[in-house]
């Protein structure tokens, strides 16, 4: 897998978390990174490109990460699109939940670039299998 | 307080910054706090209710929170702007969510609420329960914060 091909999603209400995010993924090579400040910008951008993942924060105000990843998995031409939810603590509800509406894999903050990316990889392999 | 409340915060607390912002916080002594004076120039505040009820403080010199913030962005911050106010509100969430994690092994379970940030020169910080406040002092080579918490069962 290389990094510089895979075009990131970062779904975030705090511009300055989507910076942190980007800041972490350009550590670890990824260079095609766009950004959406919520769920209902986030489904926009996934109809006019082709995203490889998505990391899409859990709370944002509008639509939050679980129903982005539930409206993202009822679209029939996204419903593929590999899911990273961030969240800001393992809570076993939250978790099952996701995991229920089809989410590929968790990462709770804080976390580092190394992390992030392990993560990221452990998708597209899993995806490419 | 309870001195187990301690531990949690103050493990958050390096946790988060070192992870998110590669910076080694060295702690002080903790110690009470009678006034309502903050102890830095920039401070986020959240609410905690559950088995244990009040709020957490961080609070950040100018220095220090400018030096950590362009860290965690990788780009040089100057000055106090929106990006250093949702960094502190991002990094108060992220303690309280470890120091609640990490509580929950002592059988406490507590939510957060969403943080407010408060700046300027000696602005003050209103606990939810009010009294005096535990405050773990760190540094880092920049500068200073505190962890502020006013926390009861």
């Amino acid at each position: 897998m290389n990094e510089k091909n895979i075009k990131v999603l970062i779904v975030d209400d705090f511009a300055t978390m989507r910076k942190v995010v980007r800041n972490l993924l350009k550590q670890s090579g990824y260079e095609d990174i766009v950004e959406a400040e919520d769920g209902v910008m986030a489904l926009k951008v996934l109809k006019s490109q082709k995203i490889d993942v998505v990391v899409s924060d859990w709370n944002m105000p509008n639509m939050t990460g679980l129903e982005l990843l539930k409206a993202v998995r009822a679209d029939a031409d996204l419903a593929k699109t590999p899911f990273l939810m961030v969240t800001a603590e393992a809570l076993q509800d939250n978790v099952v939940a996701a995991v229920k509406a089809g989410v590929n894999n968790y990462i709770v903050k804080p976390f580092t670039a190394e992390v992030l990316n392990e993560k990221i990889k452990k998708i597209m392999e899993s995806i490419n299998k | 307080m309870n001195v187990k409340f301690i531990n949690p915060f103050l493990e958050g607390s390096i946790s988060v910054l070192k992870t998110m912002a590669f910076v080694e916080p060295r702690a002080g002594k903790p110690y009470l706090k009678m006034d309502s004076l903050a102890k830095g120039d920039i401070s986020g505040i959240i609410g905690l209710t559950g088995s244990a009820t009040g709020s957490l403080a961080l609070s950040f010199s100018e220095s220090a929170i400018l030096k950590i913030v362009s860290n965690m962005l990788g780009e040089n911050i100057t000055s106090i702007n929106s990006d250093i106010k949702d960094a502190v509100g991002e990094i108060t969430n992220m303690i309280s969510g470890v120091a609640r994690k990490n509580l929950e092994a002592d059988g406490f379970y507590i939510q957060a609420a969403i943080p407010t940030i408060v700046y300027g020169k000696n602005h003050s910080i209103t606990h939810v329960k009010g009294g005096p406040s535990l405050i773990i002092p760190f540094e880092i080579d920049e500068g200073t914060f505190v962890v502020d918490v006013c926390l009861t069962e």
